[in-house]
């Protein structure tokens, strides 16, 4: 055999071993009527998503062991089935369909992320199952025509509004006039930074850099020289760990101090950024999101009491994302309360047609499975906390209760 | 603009520096033992992480560190040889390192996702966040530091090959594995030395990788793709190669990021590298020219 043969037959064996395992089946779903309930779940514990990944595994853990202690859902226990997807947009689609077809799940949870919901999204739709997620809120989600997705979550797309209306609000005099915009070329994060680029221009903040990147970049060394270069007052990123930190590492060794600088995410995950960028330079970093520890919304200060409970920590470090597959699980144990089946169809139903209570607030979707309840806070790090603030009637951002500190701007220097 | 792009050459060169360390073990395992080490990349997170763990544990400095990473990934390295490599059959040697490789990748991520877990960390110390001011320019100690290390532990490397009795064995096993056989050269002994060469290499690479990105244990995946161009660009088989081709290839991408956009920075990579290859197969540096040394 030559060598060329035998390097393609070992290849070919290699891309065997990584396609992993998908057998298709046409079944129709739905497992023992005695037994658990079974949940299928594709999520990222390892590869670019990892760190959302296992948040959100903390989150649906949760959800089940607090339902299971409370009796179980329509009087059986739940359990879970969850499969790593590695970040891969292949292997979700395979996942679910394996959970689906052949596993016989009864139910099936969202992944993490915009793409590797859209990546598996339509597999679920093949099988009418009803695909509650919690973080695939970008609009690439929504446009598909698909009438069974439901994201607990805020849609992404408005998530930097309130950071841009309050800086579009400021008075003349003290309004930063220019802005920097680097994004990841990813689903989640490219729109926030358009509509929010659309809003700041509008109120005279110029562009002065605006690139996008593959989402497998490693050296974010000349982006963030570009950045740099354009000296712009406010940098908005749309990130998730590793480049935002990164970016806060350069820009401290390049002496760059930005008045501003939000990222989509990243920041919200609490101690491993600030463990990633030291401690010492999280003052100012903003991020926005939709939920925080100590929020009054129902069932959010047992959530809290039975994360601490089960995880350690303390509530400043918990992942936004568990907090958002909880309320996957909240929405879903209420819709087929409601319905009082497992049934699909009438689960898609209830679904598009029931208001729910989560740790995140309320929810309610519409026509494409958008929630149009939620609501978009700006978190910021004040002396080691992620403090939130909301916006006014004026577009101004003031602290949620009990907080009262205003927000810092400018953000001081690193 | 013109600073913009001065930062960017000052830039690649100086990672080009870090990604040569850890591509040197990978080109050099190829010259001696014909194999592809698919487990490259993930054997530079294991460096990162050790470093992290003496840190963390011990409070011991990241370069100081080196002085235990270095031997340990060494040892780990002649065992790994040991129980993948030696054991498969001489004639598809090359093919079947790619499945022994990868299960060491697969094995050593395994490892470290239990130990670690798939959170992100990075290595902290001093020179991490603080930086010099030279002709405008904000240096970062780390890839200063960095870079000096590469140099040094590159030129150390250089010397230990063309200088010392091993070294000889190593080349003359680089360029004629049987006939270095029929000399009396023990080709088994100069394997597991040189794969622990290439192992220890990733101990220094992982350090620096590990102060200058987040990382955990999947991070190898992303680092093995560009290692394998850079050797494959610099010839394999030639650590000075490595060194010009990581070069070459950093400030490549960081210029073309600059002066056009981060999205065509790895094409315009691969554009050189291809042509590159249509006007030297062997790459820049590639054995038949090292041969010819």
């Amino acid at each position: 055999m030559s060598r060329t043969r035998a390097c393609a037959g070992a290849l070919t064996a290699l891309a065997v071993i990584g396609s992993g395992t998908a057998c298709g089946s046409s079944g129709s779903g739905g497992g023992s009527s005695k037994g658990p309930i079974t949940i299928g779940v594709s999520l990222s514990l390892t590869g670019d998503f990892s760190a959302d990944g296992q948040a959100f595994e903390q989150g649906y853990e949760l959800w089940a062991k607090t339902v299971n202690a409370s009796g179980g859902l329509l009087g059986r226990q739940v359990k879970l089935d969850i499969v790593n997807d590695a970040s891969s947009p292949v292997q979700v689609a395979t996942n679910y369909q394996k959970l689906i077809s052949v596993d016989h799940v009864d139910l099936v949870f969202g992944p993490f992320s915009t793409s590797l919901t859209e990546a598996s999204s339509q597999v679920v739709a093949r099988y009418g199952y009803a695909f509650v997620e919690g973080a695939g809120g970008g609009p690439a989600v929504f446009t598909r025509g698909l009438h069974d997705v439901f994201d607990v979550s805020l849609p992404v797309a408005n998530n930097l509004v309130s950071f841009a209306k309050w800086i579009a609000a400021m008075p003349a005099s003290s309004r930063p006039s220019t802005a920097a915009y680097a994004t990841e070329d990813d689903p989640f994060t490219a729109p926030q930074l358009q509509i929010a680029r659309g809003i700041l221009e509008k109120a005279g903040v110029r562009t002065v850099y605006d690139q996008t990147y593959p989402s497998e970049t490693t050296d974010y060394g000349p982006i963030a020289t570009g950045i740099i270069g354009s000296k712009a007052d406010i940098v908005l990123v749309g990130t998730l760990l590793p480049d935002v930190t990164a970016f806060i590492k350069q820009f401290v060794q390049q002496n760059y101090d930005p008045k501003a600088l939000i990222a989509t995410a990243g920041p919200d995950q609490g101690s491993q950024f600030t463990q990633n960028v030291g401690a010492n330079h999280t003052q100012g970093v903003m991020v926005p999101n939709e939920w925080y520890p100590t929020s009054t919304a129902t069932g959010n200060a047992a959530m809290v009491a039975a994360y601490l409970k089960a995880y350690g920590g303390n509530a400043q470090d918990i992942s936004a994302d568990v907090a958002e597959a909880y309320s996957v699980g909240e929405v879903t144990a209420q819709a087929v309360t409601a319905d009082g089946s497992l049934n699909q169809t009438q689960l898609v139903d209830e679904l598009h047609k029931g208001t729910f209570t989560t740790v995140q607030g309320p929810v309610a979707f519409d026509s494409t499975g958008q929630n149009v309840k939620a609501f978009a806070y700006i978190f910021q790090w004040q002396n080691g906390a992620l403090v939130p603030f909301q916006p006014n009637s004026a577009d101004t951002l003031e602290p949620v209760a009990p907080a009262t500190s205003p927000i810092i701007y400018p953000k001081p220097a690193w | 603009m013109g600073t913009e792009l001065a930062k960017a050459v000052v830039d690649g060169v100086l990672t080009g520096g870090v990604y040569a360390l850890m591509a040197a073990g990978l080109t050099l395992i190829f010259g001696v033992m014909e194999i592809i080490n698919i487990a490259q990349g993930v054997l530079v997170v294991l460096g990162a992480y050790l470093s992290y763990t003496l840190q963390v544990h011990a409070g011991i400095d990241p370069f100081v560190g080196l002085l235990i990473t270095i031997p340990v990934m060494f040892v780990l390295g002649m065992v790994i040889e040991w129980g993948f490599i030696r054991r498969l059959a001489p004639r598809d040697r090359t093919a079947l390192s790619i499945l022994a490789t990868f299960a060491v990748a697969v094995i050593v991520e395994g490892v470290l996702t239990q130990a670690y877990s798939a959170d992100l960390r990075t290595l902290s110390a001093w020179y991490v966040d603080r930086s010099i001011h030279v002709f405008g320019f904000y240096l970062p100690y780390i890839y200063l530091f960095g870079f000096a290390l590469a140099v040094v532990l590159l030129a150390a490397l250089y010397l230990f090959v063309y200088r010392t009795r091993t070294g000889y064995s190593i080349r003359a096993s680089m360029q004629n594995r049987a006939g270095a056989q029929l000399i009396g050269i023990d080709i088994d002994r100069v394997s597991a030395i040189t794969f622990g060469i290439g192992a220890a290499a990733t101990a220094a690479g992982g350090t620096v990788y590990g102060a200058t990105n987040t990382f955990n244990p999947d991070s190898g995946y992303d680092l093995i793709s560009r290692l394998l161009v850079i050797v494959v660009l610099g010839g394999l088989g030639s650590i000075g190669g490595a060194l010009v081709a990581a070069i070459l290839a950093l400030v490549i991408e960081d210029v073309t990021a600059v002066l056009w956009s981060p999205v065509w920075s790895s094409t315009m990579f691969f554009a050189v590298l291809v042509v590159v290859l249509l006007v030297r197969p062997t790459g820049l540096f590639g054995q038949q020219a090292v041969r010819a040394q």
